[in-house]
């Protein structure tokens, strides 16, 4: 605690909308939701972003903090990997997770953040999201999870892969014992996270155009040789095809989230 | 002699020759009935399903199949499972817990059918309910992979009590070649990216997420199909005699432990 207090930590930077080029102010940009002012693009959101963003002020108590990855097949970089993941995303690891408050109502919450190996599920990315999961079954609480990620994480082989049955049964114990889970599912939900707990929520939001699906665009496209229908594994899309049950506005999330949490209220 | 490369293995759980899952199912259950269709959208091809006797007693027996003329292979889309096929196996499962009898899965795929119409048809959400609803599952449930076990498609039927690996077969969270092409650009690369992913049998059980090998050299087909019958039979009868909390418990914490970390 301490060292990476705001007044050591470098201001963020402004950014550039990768859609229409507009440089913005970082300030500026928080102040809209990360959402480009110009052309209304979403731009993706770090964790601790998300958590600002939708938790109640200062009710966030983040859990398994210092949890980090191992290299457990020895893969070749894969340190080096995370190290730099780790500088840049200035996170342990590709997801937060905690408890806190979002208009009152207690719950856990999990944020992927794509900036640490485009939200990857290895190890710890499983361990973290189970352990949320059973702590929130312990204290009866929902859990209102964000995901984003292009899957399981290659570099830890079948640890990966199993995490997602790991995590879905987790997720299982929480609905059995009565408690909800939302997903909210962000840009880009992918792979094997989407083969998982992003599809497995009571209720399933998605961000508008968010790309959610489970194998990648090109891979099918190569492999099938036709041409992907516009819109194709975008949220729109996957409400059409029943798979979401709402696609909500950035800016009203936390109001869309804090009305479900409390209709689901147990007293 | 020579050493066995993991490549090596990846190409014989491949090989055009190779037994796959219905020789298995044929081979063990007697008077198998088939079942078809998910009774949602459709009957997909890749996944055989049905009800049968293990050594005279009733089982829920689903295996992945890819066919092996032209035509069988084009009606069971090589082997791929679509959404329908995942949805038909559960359907099944869900089957054999109310009338009380053990599952018995083999499970041999590149992956799951990857197209346009399967991810319209929600191939992540079948695979997400697969993973769910087997963790639960109210029966004995035995996961063998007998070919090549390709990543979520086959972990979709593989959330066993016990799961049980063929000596030849593979099981990986991506194909050597995607993996290559990810790493070095160079899907030639297949044989390295294949020692780096640690996919083989013995690598498996040694992470502890699978429970057991079976040998295959110097056996024939016949000979490693009814070492495999004797293996499900063995893990079948421990199974049966636990009560169900403590099988459920042991199947959470089977998976639960799964994981390399610091902190």
């Amino acid at each position: 605690m301490g060292i990476l207090n705001s007044k050591t930590k470098a201001a963020p930077s402004d950014r550039e909308c990768k859609k229409c080029g507009e440089i913005i102010p970082y300030n500026e940009l928080v102040q809209n939701s990360m959402i480009c002012p110009h052309c209304g693009t979403y731009m993706r959101m770090g964790a601790m972003e998300r958590i600002e963003l939708v938790a109640d002020e200062k009710s966030f108590k983040e859990t398994d903090k210092s949890m980090r990855s191992k290299n457990p097949l020895n893969f070749p970089g894969y340190d080096e990997k995370i190290e730099k993941a780790a500088e840049t995303s200035g996170l342990n690891e590709g997801v937060v997770c905690g408890f806190g408050k979002i208009e009152g109502t207690p719950c856990g919450i999990f944020v992927m953040d794509s900036n640490f190996m485009m939200g990857s599920m290895g190890s710890v990315v499983g361990e973290k999201i189970t352990r949320l999961f059973e702590k929130a079954t312990e204290k009866g609480l929902p859990v209102v999870g964000f995901c984003t990620s292009g899957g399981a994480r290659m570099q830890e082989g079948i640890y990966s892969l199993m995490q997602m049955a790991k995590v879905s049964g987790a997720v299982k114990r929480h609905s059995d014992a009565g408690n909800l889970y939302i997903a909210v599912l962000t840009d880009p939900t992918t792979g094997g996270v989407t083969a998982s707990f992003a599809m497995l929520g009571d209720i399933i939001i998605a961000e508008p155009k968010a790309l959610i699906g489970f194998a990648g665009a090109r891979v099918i496209e190569q492999t099938t040789g036709k041409k992907l229908p516009e819109g194709f594994q975008r949220a729109e899309f996957m409400l059409e095809h029943g798979f979401v049950d709402i696609i909500e506005e950035r800016d009203r999330l936390r109001y869309t989230i804090s009305k479900l949490l409390k209709i689901h209220s147990k007293r | 002699m020579e050493k066995i490369r993991p490549y090596d293995r990846v190409q014989a759980a491949r090989s055009n020759t190779r037994a796959t899952g219905g020789y298995f199912l044929g081979r063990m259950i007697d008077n198998f009935v088939e079942m078809h269709g998910d009774r949602r959208f459709g009957d997909d091809g890749a996944i055989i399903g049905g009800v049968g006797l293990f050594n005279g007693r009733p089982v829920t027996a689903i295996a992945m199949e890819r066919g092996a003329t032209i035509e069988e292979r084009m009606k069971r889309n090589f082997g791929c499972p679509t959404p329908e096929g995942y949805r038909k196996a559960l359907r099944l499962m869900k089957q054999a817990e109310k009338f009380n009898r053990p599952v018995i899965c083999f499970i041999g795929c590149p992956g799951a059918y990857c197209g346009i119409d399967a991810e319209e048809r929600g191939q992540g959400e079948a695979i997400a309910e697969n993973l769910y609803e087997m963790m639960t599952l109210k029966t004995p449930v035995i996961s063998v992979v007998v070919g090549e076990g390709g990543s979520g498609g086959a972990l979709a039927m593989g959330v066993g009590d016990t799961v049980i690996m063929l000596e030849n077969s593979v099981y990986s969270v991506i194909s050597p070649e995607g993996c290559a092409s990810i790493l070095w650009k160079d899907s030639t690369k297949a044989p390295e990216a294949a020692e780096v992913l640690k996919l083989t049998a013995k690598d498996l059980l040694k992470f502890g997420a699978i429970e057991k090998v079976i040998d295959e050299s110097g056996k024939t087909t016949e000979e490693i199909c009814d070492d495999l019958k004797d293996a499900i039979e063995k893990e079948l009868d421990a199974k049966r005699k636990k009560p169900l909390k403590e099988l459920l418990d042991m199947r959470y914490n089977k998976f639960r432990k799964i994981g390399e970390y610091r902190g």
